[in-house]
Order: C-alpha cells, then structure tokens, then sequence
C-alpha cells in the first residue's frame, strides 16, 4: 500500500510535467490548428531562463521559499517573449499558406534552437553562458529549501514535488480563468472556434494568437524550471523527449482541448510510472505508448475531446 | 539549363568540400623507414566524447592523452595526436574513425571510453588493420568478437574487464560492507551496463549474496522514482547502479529523496567530477569501483599526479590515467616495433609485457586485456569539494 501510494505521488508529479507542456500544445493548436514541435524547446528555453533568472537575481544558494517564484516569473516571462517572437516571425507569414508548411517551419524552430542552444557560448555570466553549449549544466537546486517531507508510513515528498503540485494547480486554476473568464478569453475561444468568423466579428485575431504563444510559452517555462530543479541536469537537447512525451499527453486528452491536456498529462504520467512500477522497467514506454494507442483507438478524437463535424 | 546548372552547384560544393578539409598531415606514408631509437612522428587518432551525455569521459581521457603526447615528444620520438568528438553518439563513431584513418592517416587510434562505442569501432579497426587502444572500456565483446569467439586482431585495451570488476564490486560489498541483500539497477541498451551487473550478479550470487530487484532504466533518462520506489518495496541492504555518472547521479538523488538511505556502489562509470553536481548532499555512503586512485603508492603515480596538476591544475581522475597509459604504450610498441607500420605496431602491442604503466603493471593477455587489480573509492564531499579517497585495493 505505502508503494502504491508513493508510486501515485510520483506519477502525478511526472504527470504535472507533462500536462503543463502539453496545454501549450493544446492552445496553439486550438487557435491555429498548428502542432508547435517548438515548444518542447521552449520547455527546455525555460530551464536555462530559469537558470539565468536565478544568477541575475542572486538566489542560487537562498534556500528559501520566497525566492524561487520570482525566478519562476522571470523564466515565463523570458518565454512568452521568445513564444511572442517565434510566432511573430516564423509562424505569421505562414498563416494563409498550407497547413504542412507551417509544420514544417516549425520542425525548423526547434532544430534552430536545439542546436543553436549548442553552440559554444559567446557570453558569459558567472554560472550562466549563452548560448548554452553542447555540455550539460546544473541547475542550482540550492534555490529552494532541502526540505524532506516523510510521513510516518514512510512516504516521502521532497520540496520540489511540493513546489511543483502547488505551482501547476495554481497555474492551471488561473488558465482556467483566463479562458473562462476575461475577454482575451473569449476572443481566444472564438478564434478557436472559426478564426475568419472571429475576425469578421472585429477580434484581432493575430494578436489573439500572439497571446496564445505567450501563455502557452510561459507555461512551458514554468514546467522547464520546475523539472530542472528536481533533475538538475539540463541540456539544450532535454526538451525533445519530454517534448514529445507532452505532445502524446495532449492528442491523448484530446488536442485542443484544455482540461484535455491537464488529464491527459496526469494520465500519462501515471500510466508510466504504474508500467515501470508494477511490470517490467525495460518496457516501460512499450507498454505505456501501447495503452495510448488502445485509448486512441477507442476514442480517435482522445478522452475529452470533440470530434467538430465539417460542414460542407 | 536546370540539370547544368545543378551540376556546376555540385561541382562548387564538392569543391569546397575538399576545400574545407585540414591539410594532410606532414607524415603521409604510415611506415616511414625505421631507423635505431626511432626518431620521426607516432600519428594518433583519439575518438573520444567531449560533447554530450558523457562529456567528461571523452575531456578526461583526453587530459591524460595530451599529457602522455607531450612527454613522449621530449626525446626523439614525436606523438601528435588528432582528436576527433563523437557526440557520445554511437552513430558518430564509424564516421570519425574512418575519417581518422583515411583523412589524418593515423598510424594507431585510442578510443572510446564507453563501451558500446568502442564495440563500434572495433570492427573498423580490424577490417583496415589499424591498431586500436581502448582506454578504458571494460566490457569483454571489446576485443572479443561475440559472434565467432575470436579475439579482434587489432585491438587492445589497457584495462581490465567488466566479469572482473564486477567480481570486485561483489567483494567489496560482501566483504567490506558485509551485506548480502543487493538491488541492480542497470541501463538496458548499454553494453558496458550489463555486462558490469551481470559480473557483479554472477560472483555476487557465488559468494553468498542475493539479488532481491533488478530493475532497468535507458541512458538519458532523467525519472528513476519508479524503479527506485518499487525497489524500495523489497528492502535492499544496497543497491548497486552499474551506470554512467549523469544518471549515476540523478538515481541518487532521487534514491535519497524517497528516504533510501542505503549505500549505493557503482563502477568507473561513475568517474567524474561532475557526479555530485545534483547536490553533495546526497552522497553519502556511495562508492565505485575504478581502476587508478591519485592516492596509490605505486613508483611512477606520484609524478604522473604532479605533471598532470601542473598542466591542468587538478587531479587526475581513472580515465585521464588510463588515456594516459594507451598512449605509453603505444609508444612503447612503436619502440620495440622500431617503425610505425601499423602491423608491425601491432605485433608489438600483442607481445606488451609487464609495462609500468600508472595504473598497473600492463601486459597484454591472449584476449588482449590487461590484468590489473582495482580500487575501491568513496564518493566524499565533506569538504565542499568532491574527491575519491581510496577504500581498498582489490587484486585480480
């Protein structure tokens, strides 16, 4: 029972990753029917944000509560300027061409930043380089307290799995009511939902969209700080895997649906922990991607998605 | 027009192509005529990690690499050494290897720390007839070819093997730490992993112990929480992690922070500084098996240590030791081949005996290993910084 219940926290603090990446891809692709293969970089962009937040601001070794949110803030917002940008630059010129082209220029995005990331730094601030060379870096988990929480069972959480299930529920109450509730809101629900029609309705539709990067870009950066201060090993490549971990996360819940990509996070988090858990390791994702394929042949639009008749 | 057009741009291309290539080395025939106390240049070619996953493998070996080179090049012989980074990717190795042989004109290659990466190569090196030196990759299939039995004519190593250090990892928790409930964690796709756990598994098992979890995980990955947590369930009296240090050390920290408190041993995977950047705190209680410890007593390693801190400003680690000793070697049967003919090198090589190497004395058996003892080391950072004190040496 104290393993499964263990095994749980760790699938849904996996799952926390996962889902606050995959709402990024959900969004955009709600508004511009665009798989973003970038923004698994931008997760990892948010690590080294996060690492330049914590050298700028002078908490690598605080230990304390009060200084890992600024640095949280200042990595998301680093990133919603970078997701304003990429948009702005490589995706607005490619609105009225085919779909496959603007996924195609974005395969290019994050290739341009993974291996841009690589190249050997040019400048350098005591801890942090940029660019951010082929080497591994070590994030500085001295930010936040050592804290171990053990309960008397035996069950432990550490001070970043706490920090991590607080800032997502957090982050994912407030997203909630952003869409639900202010206009900008609603005028991304209505580009979602036809982008001409809106657009005929008097919406800015592109800077609709260009809000839509910027929160989905600093959601990423806030999921990029969070890991990196539980596996503090990061390079510009780490966003690739995990990328595309949150990208199954999101067509699992049903792309372009909100509350969809939160489960579908939590979903597959859990199933790959339970898998490597309770059956064999070494088939791990086998068998995980195995139940997500089952999943999807059941429900081909994912759990909560809608499947939006075309009219002809 | 097009076609035209497209064949003057490919022209172009292969034009700068050749273009862009480093000039051939000054020694392009490899067996220049050998002459009494052989004078002339010894070409190297050291393919070696110094980007990615296991970036230190590839700069430490290259540290000790360089330093020998330069030692070397004091008397009549010359060494230079062409280093070439494989990416720590496995599919670069075939590329860089021949690109070594064919473009640099190397006489003998020193290459991979990691094993699967040297597996690579080997077959290379045999099919041009090119001596190979491994520095340190432990597993058998290095210099044995698994699919005939036989031992690859070309290839050596300066080490000893992964049934060896695993027995040694055995006995070091048997007989020092006097436990005997063991939990293996071992990285599935990577050969030097699970040869190392199955030489621990099998002497381990011998002498009185038990595998009571083994579980796996794959070089890169970075959540280890599940395995760990089910291998928590089980009770372990230590867990042995027969990995490369960037996992190696996330497995600890993540080990730790599910309240396993349990000493964690590895192997010389483990070897390099960068280990504990997840946090000094964690490593308590952690050791792994190496084949040199700056520490050691033996004639030779005092001013190896000394020149080494001269040149870099810090110890030297098992691999900058070992890469260190390839080149010696090389050296050395460059001497008593009294040319640099590639076969003549490797005739030389194969008839290695009881060469004072740093690490050990070297003599080059029937499967083209070298049989040395080993050390055990404890990971301490006690003082701030990280350092691996010798725990005990362990004879073959």
């Amino acid at each position: 029972m104290q393993v499964f219940l263990q095994q749980l926290i760790n699938g849904l603090h996996l799952g926390a990753t996962y889902a606050l990446i995959a709402l990024g891809y959900t969004m955009v692709y709600g508004v511009l029917r665009l798989i973003n293969f970038a923004h698994g970089d931008i997760f990892m962009l948010g690590a080294y944000a996060g690492l330049f937040a914590a050298v700028i601001l002078g908490v690598t070794q605080s230990a304390s509560w009060g200084a890992v949110f600024p640095v949280i803030l200042m990595a998301m917002a680093i990133c919603a300027v970078v997701g304003m940008a990429i948009e702005r630059f490589a995706y607005r010129k490619l609105r009225t061409a085919p779909r496959l082209n603007a996924l195609i220029t974005a395969i290019g995005v994050s290739l341009f930043l993974e291996y841009g990331g690589q190249l050997p730094p040019m400048i350098r601030i005591d801890g942090f380089d940029f660019p951010f060379g082929a080497q591994t870096k070590t994030f500085p988990t001295g930010i936040l307290p050592p804290t171990q929480i053990t309960t008397g069972t035996g069950l432990s959480l550490s001070a970043v799995q706490v920090l991590t299930f607080v800032v997502t529920l957090v982050l994912m109450v407030g997203l909630n009511a952003i869409v639900r509730r202010t206009r900008i809101g609603v005028a991304m629900r209505a580009v979602s939902a036809d982008r001409e029609a809106a657009a005929l309705m008097g919406i800015p539709t592109d800077r609709v969209i260009l809000f839509t990067f910027a929160l989905g870009s600093a959601l990423a950066a806030a999921a990029g700080v969070l890991y990196a201060l539980d596996k503090p090993t990061i390079d510009p490549l780490m966003g690739l895997y995990v990328g595309l971990k949150a990208f199954v996360a999101a067509v699992l819940g049903g792309i372009g649906s909100i509350p969809g990509a939160m489960l579908g996070g939590f979903v597959l988090g859990l199933t790959e922990t339970f898998v490597a858990g309770y059956l064999a390791s070494s088939w791990r994702d086998a068998i995980a991607f195995g139940i997500l394929i089952l999943i999807l042949i059941v429900r081909p639009t994912g759990i909560l998605g809608s499947s939006v008749r075309e009219k002809v | 027009m097009v076609r035209k057009f497209a064949l003057l741009l490919t022209g172009v291309l292969a034009a700068l192509l050749v273009a862009g290539c480093p000039p051939p080395p000054a020694t392009q025939n490899p067996s220049p005529p050998p002459g009494p106390g052989l004078s002339g240049t010894l070409v190297l070619g050291h393919f070696a990690s110094l980007t990615g996953n296991t970036a230190m493998f590839g700069e430490s070996t290259d540290k000790g690499v360089k330093l020998a080179a330069e030692e070397i090049s004091s008397g009549n012989l010359k060494v230079t050494v062409h280093t070439l980074d494989d990416a720590s990717q496995q599919q670069q190795v075939p590329l860089i290897v021949n690109r070594l042989i064919s473009q640099y004109s190397v006489h003998a290659l020193v290459g991979e720390v990691a094993s699967s990466r040297s597996i690579a190569a080997a077959p290379i090196a045999d099919s041009r007839q090119v001596p190979m030196v491994s520095p340190s990759s432990t597993n058998p299939d290095v210099t044995v070819d698994p699919r005939t039995g036989k031992t690859r004519p070309y290839v050596f190593r300066v080490c000893f093997t992964d049934p060896f250090q695993g027995a040694v990892i055995a006995r070091f928790v048997r007989e020092h730490l006097k436990l005997s409930r063991a939990a293996l964690l071992v990285d599935a796709k990577n050969a030097y992993s699970v040869g190392l756990g199955k030489g621990f598994r099998d002497h381990f098992t011998r002498i009185g112990g038990t595998i009571v979890a083994e579980e796996s995980y794959n070089e890169g990955d970075t959540d280890f929480r599940s395995q760990l947590t089910k291998i928590g369930g089980v009770k372990p009296e230590v867990l042995i992690v027969p990995g490369y240090y960037r996992e190696a050390g996330l497995i600890v920290q993540q080990a730790r922070n599910l309240g396993l408190g349990i000493p964690v041993v590895g192997g010389d995977g483990w070897d390099s500084p960068t280990l504990t950047n997840v946090g000094p705190q964690y490593f308590n209680d952690c050791y792994f098996s190496n084949h040199f410890s700056p520490e050691e007593t033996r004639p030779g390693v005092r001013e190896f240590v000394e020149a080494y801190r001269r040149k870099y400003g810090e110890a030297p680690n098992g691999l900058a030791a070992l890469g260190y000793d390839a080149v010696k070697i090389l050296a050395d049967a460059a001497r008593r081949a009294g040319s640099f003919d590639r076969k003549a090198l490797r005739d030389a090589l194969e008839n290695t005996r009881g060469y004072p190497g740093v690490t050990g004395q070297i003599s080059i058996d029937e499967q083209h290993n070298a049989v040395k003892s080993a050390v055990i080391v404890r990971v301490d950072t006690s003082s701030g910084a990280t350092s691996f004190p010798l725990v005990t040496t362990i004879a073959p």
